[in-house]
């Protein structure tokens, strides 16, 4: 079974990140209405781009671009106006909305370009697919950069450390019952693998499977430990606890299936999704349980993307 | 969307203190079950819940959660605060419910997260009957 993409990629990620006021050209060059579709070409031409919002005493009223222009020409009309052959219900964005708006909004209605404007409808900008890819790149570089300092604290230890095998050995305890703790475990692993330099993506997933996990063993059994194994490629999470252990795997498996007891649901944990969470956040997933002995559970992420092998 | 502006379109008030209201948050949530929390938002999600227990926080700092409101005029007790205040997690109260607090936010431009990827695959086996197998 093919795998549908389960993590929002950096750059969809960006696109709600960013305004179109953050990636627009701000320097909108217009033209007017009486101008000539001779003069048009001039303006395209001397500043090498493709279509300019139509401006008339300061207000946008409408559109043109080159596709216009090869009209006009292949019908000999370089002396019409311009304010006769452009689009003059022109598709806008609002400069305060996300990227995203404009990345959908480009490829739904393939046009090159859209003027921008602010809440009051007047023209602050215009934005093409090429203003968008270099705002992302942009920041991209900017994120790179923080990341780079943001490593540097322990992160070298998997090259500093001379031998075939590096792994790096982190120990948790969860008592039984006590919930108001719960989590700390994970907290705690969260803030250990950034500081190894692990990327934020994959510790996001290894905080979520350890804090559904903890909770697990904090609420049903009679407590457990956590062990973590940092490679420099991955983690290796294992979760034991001493019973009571689970008596049916692939039912508890389920979305939605629960054993929690009220106490639990007002928390707001125990609704059944926390197994299957966890095998979401997982590369690979063991779960074995013998009822009276207790249970074992076998997480673990590549800090590379992997093929889930379901 | 800023923290201050989110503070303004649901006419709420600051909890936590020292809380910096020129952060951003890209996208919300409305839920009072955590384990949905964790499977559902992003990295600068903005949490609107009902719940105001510690694990909400704990939630919200595992799950990259930026900052969360709370709905229906809830007012969280200390510990949930102190916590907060530790993982630098502005809390904000809105008095309208949760309906009400998520539309006005959603209205004023915030996207959501998206689909709940978690159950899809068992709505689309539900109801989507042509779906082409991958």
């Amino acid at each position: 079974m093919g795998r549908k993409a389960r993590e929002v990629t950096k750059l969809q990620e960006l696109a709600y990140e960013l305004r179109v006021e953050q990636a627009m050209t701000r320097d909108v060059i217009t033209v007017s209405p009486s101008t000539t579709m001779a003069e048009f070409r001039e303006v395209l031409r001397a500043n090498r781009i493709s279509g300019t919002p139509v401006v008339d005493e300061g207000r946008m009223v409408g559109i043109i671009s080159i596709e216009n222009l090869i009209k006009a020409l292949a019908a000999g009309e370089l002396n019409v106006t311009v304010g006769e052959r452009m689009n003059p219900e022109p598709v806008t964005l609002y400069a305060d909305e996300p990227l995203v708006h404009a990345v959908s909004k480009f490829t739904r209605l393939k046009f090159g370009r859209f003027p921008v404007i602010n809440r009051q409808g007047d023209l602050v900008g215009i934005i093409t697919q090429g203003d968008i890819a270099r705002a992302m790149l942009k920041r991209l570089e900017v994120d790179y950069h923080e990341e780079e300092i943001h490593r540097y604290r322990a992160s070298h230890i998997f090259e500093d450390i001379v031998a075939d095998e590096t792994v790096i050995v982190l120990r948790y305890r969860v008592v039984a019952g006590d919930v108001a703790h719960a989590g700390e475990a994970a907290s705690g692993l969260k803030k250990s693998l950034s500081r190894l330099g692990v990327h934020p993506r994959f510790i996001r997933r290894v905080a979520v499977a350890t804090y559904e996990a903890e909770m697990n063993v904090a609420i049903f059994t009679e407590g457990g430990e956590i062990t973590a194994e940092v490679r420099a490629d991955r983690i290796t999470i294992t979760v034991r606890d001493t019973g009571p252990g689970i008596p049916d795997i692939e039912q508890a498996m389920q979305p939605g299936f629960s054993t929690a007891p009220a106490w639990v649901r007002e928390m707001g944990f125990g609704a059944g999704m926390g197994l299957p969470n966890i095998r979401a956040c997982a590369d690979e997933m063991k779960l074995e349980s013998t009822v009276g002995v207790g249970t074992n559970l076998e997480v673990v992420i590549y800090f590379t993307e992997h093929t889930e092998g379901v | 969307m800023k923290l201050r502006e989110v503070l303004e379109i649901i006419d709420g008030k600051v909890i936590t203190k020292n809380a910096d209201l020129d952060q951003e948050v890209h996208m919300g949530c409305g839920a009072d079950l955590m384990s949905d929390v964790l499977a559902f938002t992003h990295e600068g999600t903005l949490l609107m819940s009902g719940l105001t227990n510690p694990q909400v926080v704990r939630t919200a700092d595992l799950a990259g959660v930026k900052a969360i409101v709370f709905v229906r005029g809830k007012i969280p007790p200390p510990e949930t605060i102190a916590l907060a205040e530790e993982k630098g997690i502005p809390l904000l109260a809105s008095k309208y419910t949760m309906f009400e607090t998520c539309g006005r936010i959603y209205q004023a431009g915030l996207p959501s997260c998206g689909l709940f990827e978690l159950t899809l695959r068992r709505w689309e086996e539900a109801f989507d009957d042509d779906r082409a197998g991958d």
